[in-house]
């Protein structure tokens, strides 16, 4: 049996230089939700874990000066749900952070775990990416940032460059009549894995939609922008026609698989319900800011 | 209706095993270890039908740290043409279930099994086991495997002359069906589909077995330490004088662990090296290579006339078997019309083979595919004739002196009062809102008695220790300990009921029938007469009187007729305190074939709510009304209504096994193969009613099967009554519920 070498350092230059010292035989561990279980399952096996959480900034929550929020990579839901101002700017990032496994899990279980996995099932990833997130890497070649849409490549890929971490999340200031809902499908009410999931995020000036971005899970390689969507709402007072539109824009983006979890068939139509369910909740908190 | 005043029985004690359970020092096998103990691990088969050509197994072997190899020429072999039966299993199925013979016969089957120094090197050498296979077409479900073009999984087995994936068939005839269709105002024939749905327990099957000097002492999670014993005999030959089966604590049966999978793997792996070893499965291992229940396809007809009155049942099921043959048509062939009194019944049972996973007992086997099917189409019957469900139930509902299609003629029974209280109770008068539905559905189980041991012994100081011979699944040690305190009128916290293993307590069968507290209930109760006599015989030396002066009550034996109050009164501990002196040591045990169980009804009403755009399902209401006979423990009846109801709402709406185009299982997790969780479900109400059963010293009938056998009709009626849509398949998924409604 081959031993498994733990360490945790304390920043980020440290983590970086371990990590392509490792050269591809060593994981990133922020909550360990999945990593732990891919290991048991003899999925992956490291030679090498660098656990990020003492790096301050991969586990810190931070207003920017701008208005906006950054959250470390390796935040754990249970945190961001403990956050006095987060939820209220953002009740959808956190309501899609905080389905991610049970309660247990959210007290590990991070956004920059979610994303990583590369899931196209990933709760907060819809819910990010509609908040119009940007996510900052670094790695041997320095820092960069890209929109967090950007950041998939496929099931279980990502676009992290070899040898870079994922660091933090950015996400832009709220103007006033703001507000983002996540809405998923699952058989069950909890303990599972998205079937559909919709993010939406909508800026609202005397009922007209003046800024919308939707982001669509489970139905495609990636979680997706559906820009379409937005597009129909953008304008509208949310009327039938509009949230129609934009349903069949969420039908039209899908590009499922049928699988154990759900049909083509399925998954489509019901991409169409939950764009106009999640529109709603997100209207009627943005209604109230 | 609890017109017995009793000072224990039907008291809500505290259970002896609730402190150990929630502070996690309970010891369940896989807790067990050994000095010395290496790791067993099985290699499975990765095909779903394959003829085994060959089986080199010489790397393995030679891998640093392994210690030895099994096949199935290890274990003893069961010829194909001679039955030799155990109980209800037959061990030419069993034996090639344990270790692949001739084929493999479904994804995951065991071919080999390794022990090495540690759990690791045993898998690593697995993959060093060189197996030729040949592979075979392979066949899953039910319509394709009884095609005539269908492949074969077994030479030996032929249906009406040619060669068949049907095993069995099993028949229950009443009266004329054809006459009395003919008699029918209304007459309705549906078609129906079930999927295979796993127990579910919670703990994995695992076993630690050591041998030395060609003595055996296992330690393992079984729902029978006697049925570990006796299969472990036959198929490694060892003499059951020779094996000693220690019952774990157990995580879960539901009739899953009624048969065995590790124990002589280990057994035999433990004999060749020498040292103890442990196995236990992965959940994995649990999905795809341990019993399920069957799927089915059924067919039932039932025709009434105007009034209401059933005259004629008719019912085909077909029922998976898994790889080799043993599927409880017996259950649902028997019990789908039992509740009711009919004149014209015939009802036709198949048994299948498919390559999956060898079934397993579940709860009630058989029962609720066949309930499923039949109280579907009396709910239909009763829509047609425009009469409430339950009162169409009441109006032909089984009675003392009906007689049932499967044979006895009922004594006794609280079907009837089952049915009424469901009309009576609130939650059938609540309104509705829209996309709610209501269901009803009522079930029948056989129940069951045979042989249980006990012991009951006096302790020195004046208590109490009970041993009986069956594993604890649904709190039989609180219920004996509940009724050893009624009849010897102390302070139940007196008595210690354990369970023995197979070298302390006599022979005593499976926990599962429904049969552990009927049974063992009645042993306890004669041994413990036995020593209420003793005690008063032991009192008579003291006072040097007559024995039949002296009477036992309230826990003291007192001096009664002429010599009524000329001694004062010896408590037990007064009299054990004087055993020695007056005959030694006081205790009595009774070992029997119990006989006199009788069968458990049940009627269950449901609510539910729909969700038209999603096809989700959510059970708002559920209500279980059921005769306990006498409930000895009430909370754990409860339980017992309470866990049949989630599990069906489970068969009814989510669970099911996936099978990819190669037959392997693709859901082999709890994330995907969708077992309610908590948040999923309502409170589950619970009504008990309590006919005693006339033959039982306490009433008891068995309670623990009947729980599941209505839910999944009861809950696809009230889909059917919150959508006007009916469903014939279950699961009633949102993928599926959506297609329904959207008319693909």
């Amino acid at each position: 049996m081959t031993e498994i070498r733990y360490i945790a350092p304390s920043s980020l230059e440290e983590a970086i230089g371990a990590y392509a010292a490792a050269a591809g035989a060593a994981r990133i561990l922020a909550g360990g939700t999945d990593l732990l279980v891919q290991m048991r399952a003899g999925v992956v096996s490291p030679g090498t874990i660098i656990d990020i959480k003492k790096i301050a900034e991969a586990t810190g929550i931070e207003e920017t000066p701008e208005g906006g929020f950054r959250l470390g990579a390796a935040v754990s839901g249970a945190a961001l749900a403990e956050h006095p101002r987060f939820g209220q700017a953002w009740p959808g990032v956190l309501e899609a952070v905080n389905l991610i496994g049970s309660t247990q899990v959210q007290g590990r279980a991070s956004p920059g775990g979610n994303l990583c996995n590369g899931s196209p099932a990933g709760d907060s990833v819809p819910a990010m990416v509609a908040a119009g997130a940007v996510v900052t890497l670094q790695g041997p070649n320095g820092r960069r940032t890209m929109p967090v849409e950007a950041f998939p490549a496929g099931p279980g890929r990502t676009n992290l460059a070899p040898g870079e971490i994922l660091v933090s999340f950015t996400l832009p200031p709220r103007p006033k009549g703001s507000s983002d809902a996540y809405l998923r499908m699952i058989p069950r009410t909890e303990m599972d894995i998205a079937v559909v999931g919709v993010g939406v995020n909508l800026t609202l000036e005397n009922g007209t939609v003046t800024a919308a971005r939707v982001g669509l899970g489970a139905v495609a390689p990636t979680v997706l922008l559906v820009e379409a969507a937005a597009k129909a709402l953008i304008g509208s007072k949310l009327e039938e026609a509009a949230l129609e539109a934009a349903a069949e824009a969420c039908r039209a983006a899908c590009k499922p698989i049928d699988d154990k979890r759900g049909t083509i068939v399925y998954r489509t139509k019901v991409a169409g319900v939950l764009l106009k369910r999640t529109v709603a909740i997100a209207a009627e908190r943005a209604g109230r800011n | 209706m609890n017109v017995i005043n009793n000072k224990w029985i039907g008291s809500r004690t505290i259970r002896p095993d609730g402190a150990d359970k929630v502070t996690g020092r309970a010891s369940y096998s896989a807790d067990t270890s050994m000095p010395g103990m290496i790791w067993g691990k099985v290699l499975r088969s990765p095909h779903a039908h394959a003829r085994i050509v060959s089986i080199d197994t010489s790397r393995a072997e030679a891998h640093p740290g392994v210690k030895a190899v099994v096949t199935a020429k290890d274990i003893v072999e069961f010829p194909l043409d001679k039955s030799v039966m155990l109980g209800i299993q037959d061990m030419r199925w069993m034996s090639r279930n344990v270790l692949a013979r001739e084929k493999v016969l479904f994804h995951g089957h065991p071919v080999a099994a390794v022990a090495a120094m540690s759990e690791r090197i045993a898998a690593e050498a697995c993959k060093l086991i060189e197996v030729v296979y040949e592979v075979l077409p392979h066949v899953i479900e039910i319509e394709e495997a009884i095609k005539p073009d269908a492949p074969i999984l077994h030479d030996f087995l032929s249906f009406e002359g040619k060669p068949s994936n049907i095993a069995g068939k099993l028949e229950h005839k009443l009266g004329d069906v054809e006459a009395g269709f003919a008699k029918a105002d209304v007459v309705i024939e549906r078609h129906f589909k079930t999927r295979p749905v796993h127990q579910g327990y919670i703990e994995p099957h695992s076993a630690l077995v050591s041998v030395v000097d060609g003595k055996a002492v296992i330690w393992s999670s079984s729902q029978g330490q006697f049925m570990v014993r006796a299969m472990t005999s036959l198929l490694t030959g060892i003499p059951q004088s020779d094996i000693r089966a220690i019952p774990a604590e157990i995580g879960g049966g539901f009739g899953g662990k009624t048969i065995i999978y590790l124990e002589p793997v280990a057994t035999i792996l433990a004999k060749k090296t020498g040292r103890p070893v442990k196995m236990v499965m992965t959940r994995d291992e649990v999905m795809r290579a341990t019993g399920p229940t069957s799927g089915s396809m059924s067919t039932v007809k039932i025709g009434a006339t105007k009034d209401g009155k059933i005259v004629a049942a008719q019912g085909t099921f077909y029922l998976q078997a898994g790889a080799l043959p043993g599927s409880p048509i017996r259950g649902a062939a028997g019990c789908a019309f039992a509740p009711y009194d009919i004149p014209n019944v015939h009802s036709t049972g198949f048994d299948v083979v498919s390559n999956r996973s060898k079934v397993a007992a579940y709860r009630a086997p058989g029962a609720p595919i066949g309930a499923y099917a039949a109280e579907c189409v009396l709910d239909e019957v009763a829509e047609a004739l425009g009469m409430d469900p339950l009162e169409l139930r009441l109006k032909n509902a089984a009675r003392q002196g009906t007689k049932a299609a499967h044979g006895p003629v009922f004594p006794v029974i609280g079907f009837v009062d089952t049915i009424e209280a469901a009309i009576a109770h609130p939650h059938y008068k609540t309104p509705l809102g829209k996309l709610q539905g209501r269901g009803v559905a009522s079930g029948f189980w056989f129940n069951a008695g045979g042989e249980s041991s006990a012991q009951v012994n006096i302790t020195e100081d004046g208590n109490v220790a009970v041993t009986t011979g069956h594993p604890d699944i649904g709190g039989s040690r609180a219920s004996i300990a509940n009724i050893t305190a009624e009849l010897l009128g102390i302070d139940y916290k007196r008595v210690s009921v354990l369970i023995g293993d197979t070298a302390t307590i006599g022979y005593s069968n499976l926990t599962g029938g429904s049969r552990v507290l009927f049974a063992s209930a009645m042993v306890v109760t004669q041994s413990t007469e036995k020593v209420i006599k003793t005690l008063c015989e032991r009192a008579a030396k003291i006072w040097k009187i007559d024995p039949e002066a002296v009477v036992w009550e309230d826990g003291e034996a007192k001096p009664a007729g002429e010599n009524a109050g000329k001694f004062p009164a010896l408590s037990l501990v007064d009299i054990a305190a004087k055993a020695s002196e007056t005959g030694g040591p006081i205790g009595a045990g009774v070992q029997q074939n119990t006989q006199g169980a009788e069968g458990g009804f049940a009627t269950h009403v449901c609510d539910v709510e729909v969700d038209p755009e999603l096809g989700i399902v959510r059970v708002l209401r559920y209500t279980s009304f059921q005769d306990v006979g006498r409930a000895v423990h009430p909370s754990y009846v409860e339980g017992q209504m309470q866990g049949g109801a989630a599990q069906g709402i489970g068969w009814a709406l989510s669970e099911e096994y996936l099978y990819d185009k190669n037959g392997k299982v693709d859901n082999a997790s709890f994330l995907d193969y969708r077992m309610p969780v908590c948040s999923d479900l309502p409170m589950l109400d619970a009504v008990m009613i309590e006919v005693p059963n006339p033959k039982h010293p306490q009433g008891v009938r068995g309670v623990g099967e009947v729980p599941l056998v209505p839910p999944l009709a009861a809950v696809a009626n009230a889909v059917a009554n919150a959508l006007g849509k009916r469903f014939y398949s279950l699961p009633m998924s949102p993928p599926r519920v959506l297609e329904v409604l959207d008319g693909a």
